[in-house]
């Protein structure tokens, strides 16, 4: 009986469980085979420090919203794995689309869950004066800049345009009285105010470059398994998360799309995910990309400090929109099995419901899903959930 | 050979032949359990389907790197080596076994001369078996081949 009662209670699995191939395999998704940060070229300030300490103050300042309420904060919470635990983000009022964690977001190829911005500092501007999220509009960010950030604004990027001249409130996708003022401004201010835009977004780009994934148990246990060795202590593996680990890398085909450190190929896929029932027809990806390259703030813009042979994401970017309709970013499984719900609008309530989607492989409300169903026995269910929570962060006693 | 020796001959015959029959029987039981070998030829150069070039391809960023976009060099060239200077290429790829296209839309960027084509777009966004198919229309006449890689 207390033999019996020490094999549950120990890691159980023999030592030699995984082939040479899965302990490559697993290897190349610990965090230490993550590359360097990737350089922004379309952003001169990404590495500067005074930049990103300026951005942290941006990210958290509530007036960067029409009603002086809403911050990057409010939805990114700093506490939460920069999200919300929603289904979908509120700010000003509710949006259609899950609010996505920060961790390794410098990392990404495409922003938003349907790649429409190809970088940091230009995805930062578009909830800013999006009227469901900051709600804010571009002039009224300047003179805010002004007003408050004058003498640190100058010192990242030299002096602010002249402003006074302008209106209190104009920008080209506010209210209609927003919109009919920016459009009475001269083109050379309408030009000065978006440099200020940008700016701000490339403050805020270069503090969230430093929010990187921390080190969590699967890491140290991938660590081990790097140098041959078997994994001790807490970065033991459980007889349960080995095999969620085998199911994995193996035949639950979770790989395709969720590899590397960070558990994402920075790719789009179409999952098979239904449709919500009180929001406009979301086409994902399909929609995107013309929105990206119509983006005067994307890395080929006036505004980009990338010469245009830099923006090989942008100039390579795929542009067949049959196979990207509703297809959605793979997002990183890291923190995953602690912030439900899931899927790019919450539709997906717990990590069991996730894994008996993956199972059922629903047809897709439109285009194709690539799912092609997976039979999993209920321990085979238990496991997945087990390994996925080894990814979470650890708390505290992290050393 | 006298014939008492020929049975225990063709005794030992047939044990071994027992033997040899089980080792393939174990064989082949066990190549039906493990992963198949690649079929397919992996390597940096071939020779287009209907003959017309030889492709020869380097990357900058060595091994074949998944999840990063990169540069390829092809360099082309007639069977009997001679370079071909000014071909129209186009990329194209992807994962038979997965049956999905490339991540990206690689294209040819600059062309360096000799029988060289720089590919700029290239990426793999997960490991595998990936096809690079090489369409080429140059005045030899119009040809395609195809790299098999895994990663």
């Amino acid at each position: 009986m207390l033999a019996l009662l020490a094999g549950l209670l120990l890691p159980a699995c023999a030592p030699d469980d995984f082939s040479t191939d899965e302990k490559k395999i697993i290897r190349s998704l610990s965090l230490a085979e993550l590359a360097p940060l990737p350089a922004d070229p379309s952003n001169r300030h990404a590495d500067d420090p005074p930049a990103a300490a300026f951005g942290a103050s941006l990210f958290f300042d509530r007036r960067l919203s029409g009603d002086g309420q809403v911050s990057c904060a409010t939805c990114h919470k700093i506490d939460r794995q920069f999200q919300d635990d929603l289904p979908r983000g509120v700010g000003v009022a509710q949006t259609d689309r899950r609010t996505m964690p920060l961790a390794g977001v410098a990392w990404s190829l495409f922003l938003f869950w349907d790649g429409r911005r190809d970088s940091l500092w230009a995805q930062a501007l578009t909830p800013l004066e999006d009227p469901r999220e900051h709600a804010g509009n571009r002039t009224a960010f300047a003179h805010h800049m002004a007003a408050t950030y004058g003498e640190r604004y100058r010192r990242v990027f030299g002096p602010l345009p002249p402003l006074s001249h302008l209106p209190a409130d104009a920008g080209p996708k506010g209210t209609p009285a927003e919109r009919a003022a920016w459009r009475a401004m001269a083109a050379a201010d309408r030009k000065a105010v978006d440099g200020v835009f940008a700016n701000l977004g490339k403050a805020l780009a270069a503090f969230e470059r430093s929010i990187r994934p921390p080190r969590t148990r699967f890491d140290r246990f991938a660590e081990a398994i790097g140098r041959g060795e078997e994994p001790k202590g807490e970065a033991a593996f459980t007889a349960l998360e080995r095999e969620g680990l085998k199911l994995f890398i193996g035949k639950a085909n979770c790989l395709e799309c969720h590899n590397g450190p960070r558990f994402t190929d920075d790719h789009f896929h179409n999952t098979g995910v239904p449709q919500l029932e009180d929001a406009p027809v979301d086409r994902g990806r399909a929609r995107a990309v013309a929105e990206l390259l119509a983006d005067p703030f994307n890395c080929l813009g006036a505004f980009s400090d990338a010469p245009a042979a830099a923006c090989t994401a942008l100039r390579f970017m795929r542009p067949d929109e049959a196979s990207m309709e509703r297809a959605y970013k793979t997002p990183s499984l890291r923190g995953a099995a602690g912030r439900p719900p899931y899927m790019h609008a919450g539709q997906i309530p717990t990590l069991d419901d996730v894994i008996d989607h993956y199972s059922r492989a629903p047809q897709a409300p439109a285009g194709t899903s690539e799912l092609r169903g997976v039979v999993f026995t209920e321990r085979g269910r238990k496991a997945l959930v087990a390994f996925l929570k080894t990814l979470d962060p650890v708390d505290s006693s992290d050393p | 050979m006298p014939a008492q020796s020929e049975t225990g001959n063709s005794r030992l015959v047939k044990s071994l032949l027992g033997v040899v029959v089980a080792a393939i029987a174990v064989y082949a039981g066990w190549n039906l359990l493990a992963p198949p070998p690649p079929q397919v030829d992996v390597a940096y150069n071939t020779v287009s389907a209907d003959g017309l070039y030889q492709l020869m391809f380097e990357t900058d960023v060595e091994p074949i790197p998944v999840g990063q976009t990169h540069s390829w060099v092809l360099t082309l060239t007639t069977p009997d080596g001679a370079p071909v200077t000014d071909a129209t290429i186009r990329v194209d790829g992807g994962m038979p076994a997965h049956g999905h296209g490339l991540p990206t839309a690689p294209q040819v960027s600059t062309n360096p001369g000799e029988g060289r084509y720089r590919i700029e777009g290239m990426r793999f966004n997960m490991g595998g078996h990936w096809e690079i198919r090489i369409a080429i229309s140059a005045p030899p006449g119009d040809d395609a081949a195809v790299f098999n890689i895994e990663l």
